[in-house]
Order: structure tokens, then sequence, then C-alpha cells
């Protein structure tokens, strides 16, 4: 209260420094500033300048590149081609891998089977690619063992097949240690305590474990869905690029590097990342409509 | 806890164990091929390749520039732990002690990069990069390659950071320290393991990050991932068994440094983080 001044614009107000740091704010918040810039710039800053790239094609008015897209079939079509590679394939991964983690969380050595299981994420999609053109072609190991069996060679390489076999090799150790660390973190005393009031195992999974699953299974789902949507080297190399396996990813990619029509590529990239949203957006809303309620018990 | 009773039961868990032990074998063996064509002279019609042989991986030494190639990785790889582990670990703190307004925001702001996948955000975000003369060199390379690299670290440490006792943080502070000195000589000491556990996850993720690199690398700048990927693309031109060859040598990159963070986290960990500050 000695300068008259500042006395006058705020007669009981504390210093700006003071009401700050009683919000929080102070040095030591300042230490995320860097981190938070950087995002800004190299995420949010390129996302909404490729929106708007996207708006300001090369030739014809400010949507000629979403008309183009959405009427010529050889771009329109790589989204349905994308979604018969996704959805399946995010389904297959999510729902085997409840059963198996049920069974995997009485295991008592867990550990060596999630060493195994991160090995193929560790790895990558390219080398997954590889050792499956390899393993699957038609003098590979599989084709043989099914010789033994007297079956006949089956195609498995360069079509939906091998891209669909990659995208679960590499996607399902995903969405199974992520189920695990959901299905572990269900309090067991919930599920004894059904027990002890009759509950078969069946009745347990179902009343028990699925509605507290529910929250858990929606993100792994989307998360999944995600992955598996934006499927681009498997789908190069142990596809048919050309043909049944020609996903969006690749309709992007070659229109940035091979046309150079950045504005058409951003575009491409934008329709991708709006399907990839509306998924998400569909599953949530689904987790909502099959279960409401308090999500306890688990450890998340 | 509960019993299997009824035959169903148990012969819905055979077949619950069946299929993973079929998952398991199928990727030991597809690892496998790739190892054993490696080593081999001929492979053709047969369940192994008629003789074995090295000279596949200097051939492949040679061919695809694989000591040119390893250096422009490890530079990429180790300027992306370092400058993730600088922008992280300060960001984690600062989220972690302070409570300030906005900061749930700040928390997806976060999330976003490591749940978008590169796919979708790598093209516009190359075209800035262009832009700005970033692409097609190594610079282009590590800024890309911190763009998810950088919430990874920060989400990662926060939970370190909360279970550290603030208390002594005080006592420090009591003490004279400044922010840096309580960096140098309080948490970095208190953090290490926990550091050292998120830059391994980081340098195991770049070693394998392939859209991102390839978005953004010029001839000069393609790491290891990416040269794999445009051999495997060439097969035709390149004998199959020096690309697998270069395949084997970066699997023996990727998973020492796997070997080794798994010393410091829990394999479920790699995939939960994302989970564990969505949940949130």
């Amino acid at each position: 209260m000695t300068d008259r001044a500042i006395g006058a614009a705020a007669p009981e107000r504390p210093p700006l420094r003071i009401r700050l740091a009683l919000r929080d704010l102070d040095g030591v918040t300042l230490l995320a500033v860097p981190a938070v810039l950087f995002v800004l710039a190299l995420f949010v800053y390129p996302f909404l300048y490729g929106l708007i790239l996207s708006f300001e094609p090369k030739a014809g008015g400010w949507l000629a590149n979403y008309r183009k897209f959405f009427s010529e079939p050889f771009l329109y079509d790589t989204v349905w081609t994308t979604f018969r590679l996704a959805v399946p394939a995010t389904l297959i991964n999510v729902f085997l891998s409840i059963p198996v983690a049920m069974r995997v969380r009485r295991l008592q050595r867990r550990r060596v089977l999630t060493t195994i299981l991160v090995v193929p994420i560790t790895l990558g999609t390219v080398l997954i690619a590889e050792g499956l053109l390899t393993y699957l072609g038609p003098q590979g190991w599989f084709n043989r063992t099914l010789a033994l069996f007297g079956i006949g060679q089956v195609r498995l390489v360069h079509n939906y097949m091998g891209v669909m076999l990659s995208l679960i090799m590499s996607g399902f150790p995903f969405t199974f240690l992520l189920t695990l660390s959901y299905v572990t973190g269900i309090d067991p005393s919930l599920e004894q305590a059904a027990s002890t009031l009759g509950a078969p195992p069946r009745a347990r999974f179902w009343h028990i474990i699925m509605p507290l699953l529910a929250q858990g299974l929606a993100i792994n789902l989307c998360l999944s869905f995600v992955q598996t949507f934006s499927v681009f080297p498997s789908a190069v190399l142990l596809g048919a690029p050309a043909g049944e396996t020609r996903v969006i990813s690749i309709a992007a990619y070659q229109a940035a590097y091979e046309q150079y029509d950045y504005s058409m590529a951003s575009a491409v990239a934008m329709i991708m990342g709006f399907a990839q949203l509306f998924v998400i957006l569909l599953i949530l809303a689904g987790r909502n409509l099959l279960y409401r309620g308090a999500v306890g018990g688990g450890k998340g | 806890m509960v019993q299997d009773k009824s035959i169903g039961e148990r012969l819905w868990a055979i077949a619950i164990w069946a299929l993973v032990i079929f998952f398991i074998v199928n990727v030991i063996a597809t690892i496998a091929a790739v190892a054993v064509d490696s080593f081999g002279t001929r492979w053709f019609n047969s369940w192994l390749p008629v003789a074995f042989t090295t000279h596949w991986y200097k051939s492949a030494w040679d061919e695809f520039q694989l000591r040119d190639v390893l250096i422009v990785t490890f530079e990429v790889v180790g300027a992306v732990v370092l400058l993730s582990g600088l922008l992280g670990v300060p960001a984690a703190y600062a989220l972690a002690r302070r409570n300030f307004p906005g900061k749930p925001l700040i928390i997806v702001l976060f999330l976003l990069p490591m749940m978008i996948p590169p796919i979708t955000f790598g093209i516009p975000l190359a075209t800035v990069l262009y832009q700005a003369h970033l692409g097609g060199n190594m610079s282009g390379v590590i800024l890309a390659n911190l763009v998810p690299t950088v919430p990874f670290v920060v989400l990662v440490m926060i939970p370190f950071i909360e279970q550290i006792d603030p208390r002594i943080e005080a006592a420090a502070r009591v003490f004279g320290a400044g922010t840096g000195r309580l960096f140098m000589h309080v948490l970095v000491p208190l953090l290490t393991p926990g550091i050292l556990a998120a830059l391994l996850l980081v340098l195991v993720r770049t070693i394998a990050m392939f859209e991102l690199t390839f978005f953004t690398a010029g001839p000069d700048s393609q790491t290891l991932v990416v040269t794999l990927y445009y051999a495997v693309g060439s097969a035709g031109v390149r004998s199959n068994q020096s690309i697998d060859a270069m395949a084997v040598i970066y699997m023996i990159t990727t998973l020492v440094w796997l070997l080794l963070a798994l010393k410091f986290v829990d394999p479920t960990q790699i995939v939960t983080r994302v989970k564990r500050e969505a949940a949130h």
C-alpha cells in the first residue's frame, strides 16, 4: 500500500505474482512451457495447417479436393478397403483378447508370456511383414505344414489375407496386454462374493467382469481401431497395394510423394482422421448404450 | 481361486491355451524364418536351406551401406532420447507438482500425439517441415520423431514424480536450493530409475518408428527401419537373404535395448501407459 497508483487501482488485491502463485502458476509451472510449445508447434499447428491447406486445392473451388476424393472410385474406394481390413482385425484382436486375458490372469508366471508378446510390438510392422513374406509364402513353413496334413497350398501373401494376418500378429499382443491390465485391475473379491452367492462362472463373467470391463474395452477398441485403420507398411509389402489392399494411407502417400499435391494429401489425411474420429464416437456412444453406471473396482 | 469343474469349461480352457500356443508358435516361426533365411545359401522347396553361410551379412553390410545407416540411426535416436528427456522431464515435474487451471487441457494435449496414429498426422507434419526447409534431413527426422516421444516421457514421468515425497524438495528449498540445483542434486538422482525406463522405451520406439521417419527422411537421413522397408519393397532387385540379414541386424539392435528396458519396466506397462492417463 505504499505506492499510491497501484493502491488506487487495486486497493485490496495482492500483487499479480502472489495471485498467480495461489492458482499454482509460478516458476515451477513454467517448466511445462517448452514441452507445451513444442507440441503446439509440431502437432497442433501442422494439423490446423493441413486442415486449411486441404481447402486450398491446386485447382478449383475450396472444396475441390474433397469433391475429387468422393467422386473418383479410385480414391473413395480406399475408405471401404480400409474399413474392410480394420473392422474385422479390431474385432478379432479385442474379442479374442478377453477370454485369453481371463485365463492368463490366474497364471503365476505371467511375465514370460507378456515378454514374448511384447517382442512383435517392439519389432514393428515392417519386420513382421518381411517375416510373414517368407513364413507364409508358397514355399514357407506354414504352407509346408499344411501340406503335411494333406491341405493344398493356400495363398496368404500379396493379398487381403496377408495384411489381415499381419494386423493380427502385430495388433493382438497390444490389445491383449491392454485387456490384461484392465482384467487384473478388477478386484477379485467382487467375483468371490458372486461365487459365494452361487453365481456360476458364466454369470460371473457377464454380470461382474463385463460391466467393469466396459470402459477399458471401449478404450481398447478405439486404440486398436485407430491403429489398424492407419495400416501402411504391411498393406504395401504384404498386400496388393494397387488392388484389394489399397488402403487410404496409400492414397495419402501417393498424393504427397508421387503427385507432390500436398493440398490433396492433406485432404486425404483429414478424411482419414475424421473417419477415425467418427468410429471412436460411435464406440463411445455404443458403450453408453450398453452400460451406464459407476465404473468402480478398476485400479485405473 | 476358482477351479474349473465341468467338461465344457475344461474344453474351453484347452481351446484358449491352444490358441495362445498357436499364436506364439507363429510369431516365433515368423521371426525364425527371417533368421534362418539370412544364414542360408539357397532355400527353395525344402524345410531348411541347403547349406549355411554368413556371407549374406557382409554383402548386406556393403549393399545397403549399413555402416552409414547405423550411424544415422544412432544419431537420430540419441538426439531424440536426449531432447525428449530435456523437454519431457521438467514438464512432467510441473504437471505432477502443480494444479493450475487448464491442466486437464494440457494433459489432453500430450495424450493426442500418442493416441493419433503417426500416419494421420505425419503428412501434414512433413508438409510443414518441408516448408520450413527442415524436411529431408536429419533435423527434420529428429523433430518429427520427437512429436510422440515428448508426450510419452511426460506421461510416463508424472506418476514417478508424484510418488516422491514433496517434503524432500521442501527441505532442499529451506536450505536455499533454487529450482536448478533442486533438479540436479535432489530430483534427478531420485528419478534416475524412472528417467532411465522412460528413455529406454523412447529409444526402442524410435528405432522402430517407421512412418514419421519415412515421411521426413531424405537419402542421407534414413534410419535402419526405413532402409529395411525400401529393401523389402524392392525384393525382386535385391537377394532375399541379404534383406533378411539386414532384418536380423535390425532385430538385434531393437531387442538388445528392449531387454535392457524390461529390467526397469513390466512388459504390460509398455502399452498400458496410455490407458492409465486416459482413464483420468
